[in-house]
């Protein structure tokens, strides 16, 4: 008796339900806002959550510290706000690591209220960081990350979700060597890398090209990224006799191979070169002295945009320094694209609560097209690269490491080296 | 012929003991020192090298070698006296160094360092121990103490809470970026003798590591506060009714191990210049690794695994691996590292010098 009681007013409670919400579905239908992952709302009132997912602490914290202060001179730029709605900026640490990549990503993709993210810095952060993110249904674009891997045509579907406004290494990689060959005039060549993706495959891609040119490349050894003592590995360099070593590797471990190459027998006149990752002033911090000299392929500051001179101003009156990492101007316009996507793609119900639907707003970054950003103009590819790459050589001058700032005008150029290309 | 008759017995008796794991474990070390001789000689009979290049190898190993000794020696003598892995040394070696530093770059800014360089090193090198004995003491006396008598894996435990908080309090007080120590001029170039040659600071390093360590062990051999530390790591309760103070012995075990650590790092500094807050983890690891090589609870032991390690590290990857064509062999500096030490306890369970410890009946 009891138990079909029971039944019956489970079943009435059931009837109830469905009665309550077939009118109330019938009532939503004026506003319908569909997407195959998933919507987000945002109640009126409520921010634009967006997340940053940067290295902005250790030792390679100027590069994610830097990035992060391009997003947030973004969005004062926007006047804090879109389509009426104010932004909020979250950041997660990622340690320049994969395992602090994927730490942080996970933490981000359990937050259900994070529009798109912005990140991450180090090309090994993002490998197992973005698949988590996008299976989430966020979207990210990375300022800094210049693996080619990452935009890659084989780099499967968990990656749908990554873009880039920094450069794919396969350009710089290129310049570097065409510049050691070419400028330097040297035939024999040296790389160190640290197990990284973007230090693998950028030396990867230097020593292929080198070679190309007609070079020999006489080593291409691999420290770990936490390793002190270099001077063993240098000393093994040392017997091919290399006259330039590219080492494209992070802060710490950089900063112990400048210091010590210069220890090693052999190595005292070799070149130094090494890429964007320790274009910083903590470098030199680091690397102290024996900075002096050395060479840097980096992004080309001087080929940027129009804006960019304002942003500096901006930058320095804001912080009260100059840029420390090369990829502000990427952070920057990374933040731009978002800004611009979540604008097509978002849409206010009359109750004043903003829809923006996750698989829309990721198709809409990969549609951006000709954005003029403070890096050149912006064109999303097929594989989610949105640069317009400009990298140039920088030389460590003494001044430089004296007042601790990394050189703000490259010395050469490919753009400058051959005019006749149409820019 | 007594003798001979003893010897026999004896070699049944091994021959009894053999289980089928020490035949595997000694096929994978003779595999192993195969290897390492088919690497070696390949290497050699290449001649990519000169003897030179072995000098600075060498050289470049004692230097890094010295190094975790002194820290390895923490390590070791906290174990042979309390019987437990004080995790958080890592840490006692890197307070010493980074506040040092503040003292370093007071010195350099000011001019100082360049116009009394002695002076200067030895200042340095007194904060950089004072700190880091201060934080042994506390450590001891905070972390360690109160749980003494309580089961050996709760003071493990505690070490490595002991070695987080320490990291991040020093993160705290000096933010999470690093810092890098001003040069000492008097302490750049090299000596040269003909082709040979060493750094300058390196053989200050090995040379002031070398006094740091006889020192020590003089201290611990010939003293009588060295022969209470023994007795009490022999024994607590008896040497305790022997009448001797049981916590100072052991709050002295932690001011040696704090000193040597405290040197060890401004020579750390002084070789590599970059200071963090996280810089102690991987010597750390690897001093650790350097006390159980030579026998952890033995002071020689550590030493001897110490400078073992950093030799290996430097001259292994190039000796062992370059002539069997591996690529980029310093990726793998590590692992040969952490594969000699597999090849030392399968043929030494208790390390090189270490001795089966009397099993206490607890």
């Amino acid at each position: 008796m009891k138990r079909i009681f029971i039944l019956s007013v489970v079943c009435a409670v059931a009837l109830c339900l469905v009665a309550v919400s077939v009118p109330a579905q019938t009532k939503k239908e004026a506003f319908k806002y569909e997407d195959k992952i998933g919507v987000v709302k945002i109640k009126k009132g409520d921010p634009i959550h967006l997340a940053c997912w940067m290295v902005v602490a250790g030792p390679d914290a100027s590069l994610g510290t830097d990035t992060k202060r391009g997003v947030e001179l973004a969005i004062e730029d926007k006047g804090g706000k879109i389509l009426g709605f104010a932004v909020k900026l979250s950041v997660q640490d990622t340690g320049c690591n994969a395992e602090g990549g994927q730490a942080a990503a996970t933490k981000l993709a359990a937050d259900p209220t994070i529009v798109a993210a912005i990140g991450s810095n180090c090309s090994s952060e993002a490998k197992p960081g973005a698949p988590i993110l996008w299976k989430a249904g966020i979207a990210t674009v990375s300022p800094s990350n210049t693996a080619p891997f990452l935009t890659d045509p084989k780099r499967g579907p968990e990656y749908d979700g990554y873009l880039r406004t920094a450069h794919n290494d396969k350009v710089q990689g290129a310049v570097a060597a065409e510049y050691a060959f070419k400028q330097l005039k040297v035939k024999k060549a040296a790389t160190i890398h640290d197990g990284s993706p973007y230090a693998e495959q950028l030396q990867a891609v230097f020593a292929e090209t080198f070679k190309k040119l007609g070079g020999t490349v006489t080593a291409q050894e691999a420290v770990a990224p936490t390793d002190t003592d270099m001077r063993p590995v240098l000393t093994k360099i040392a017997t091919g006799k290399p006259e330039i070593i590219y080492y494209p590797i992070f802060i710490a471990a950089g900063g112990h191979v400048t210091r010590q190459a210069k220890e090693v027998k052999g190595l005292e006149k070799t070149k130094l070169m090494s890429a964007d990752g320790t274009f910083s002033p903590d470098f030199i911090k680091a690397a102290g002295d024996t900075a002096v000299g050395m060479y840097h392929s980096s992004p080309d500051f001087s080929a940027f945009g129009a804006g960019y001179k304002t942003f500096l101003e901006k930058h320095q009156k804001k912080y009260g320094e100059k840029p420390i990492a090369p990829f502000h101007a990427h952070g920057y316009d990374a933040a731009m694209i978002v800004f611009a996507a979540i604008e097509k793609v978002g849409k206010v119900a009359p109750d004043g609560t903003l829809h923006i639907g996750r698989k829309a707003l990721r198709d809409a970054l990969y549609a951006t097209k000709n954005l003029k950003g403070l890096t050149g103009n912006l064109t999303c590819g097929e594989t989610g690269d949105c640069a317009d790459p400009m990298i140039a050589i920088y030389q460590m001058t003494a001044e430089n490491v004296k007042k601790q700032v990394i050189p703000d005008k490259p010395i050469w150029s490919p753009a400058v080296a051959a005019p006749a290309k149409k820019k | 012929m007594w003798g001979e008759k003893n010897k026999i017995f004896m070699l049944k008796r091994w021959i009894e003991r053999i289980t089928p794991t020490d035949v595997v474990m000694w096929f994978i070390g003779g595999a192993i020192l195969l290897l390492i001789f088919w690497g070696s000689t390949a290497t050699l009979t290449a001649k990519t090298y000169t003897v030179y290049h072995w000098f600075d190898f060498i050289i470049f190993g004692l230097a890094q070698g010295s190094i975790y000794a002194l820290i390895a020696m923490g390590y070791t003598m906290v174990y042979g006296i309390l019987r437990m892995i004080n995790f958080a040394h890592s840490e006692v070696f890197m307070s010493g160094p980074y506040t040092a530093y503040y003292v370093a770059a007071a010195f350099y800014s000011s001019g100082f360092l360049d116009q009394y360089p002695i002076f200067s090193l030895i200042m340095i090198f007194l904060v950089s121990m004072a700190t880091s004995t201060l934080i042994a003491v506390l450590l001891e006396r905070i972390a360690y103490r109160p749980l003494r008598t309580a089961p050996r894996l709760i003071p493990l435990i505690t070490a490595i809470g002991a070695s987080f908080f320490l990291q991040y309090t020093f993160r705290g007080f000096y933010g999470s970026g690093f810092q890098a120590y001003p040069v000492v001029k008097i302490l750049e170039g090299e000596w040269a003798l003909g082709e040979f040659r060493i750094l300058k600071f390196q053989a200050v390093v090995i040379v002031a590591a070398a006094i740091l360590m006889a020192a020590l062990y003089t201290f611990v051999q010939r003293t009588r506060l060295g022969k209470a530390i023994r007795a009490v790591s022999e024994d607590k309760e008896t040497s305790s009714l022997m009448g001797i103070d049981i916590d100072r012995m052991i709050v002295t075990t932690f001011v040696i191990g704090g000193m040597s650590a405290g040197a060890a790092g401004v020579l750390y500094a002084l070789m590599f210049k970059q200071v963090h807050f996280f810089m102690g983890f991987i010597p750390g690891i690897k001093a650790f690794t350097a006390a159980v090589l030579g026998g952890i609870g033995n002071i020689p032991g550590a030493m001897l695994g110490g400078i073992f390690l950093g030799l290996v590290e430097s001259v292994g990857p190039s000796l062992f691996l370059d002539g069997l064509g591996i690529v980029a062999p310093y990726q793998l500096k590590d692992a040969i590292a952490f594969i000699m030490l597999v090849l030392v306890l399968i043929f030494r369970p208790t390390g090189i010098l270490g001795e089966r410890l009397v099993v206490k009946k607890a």
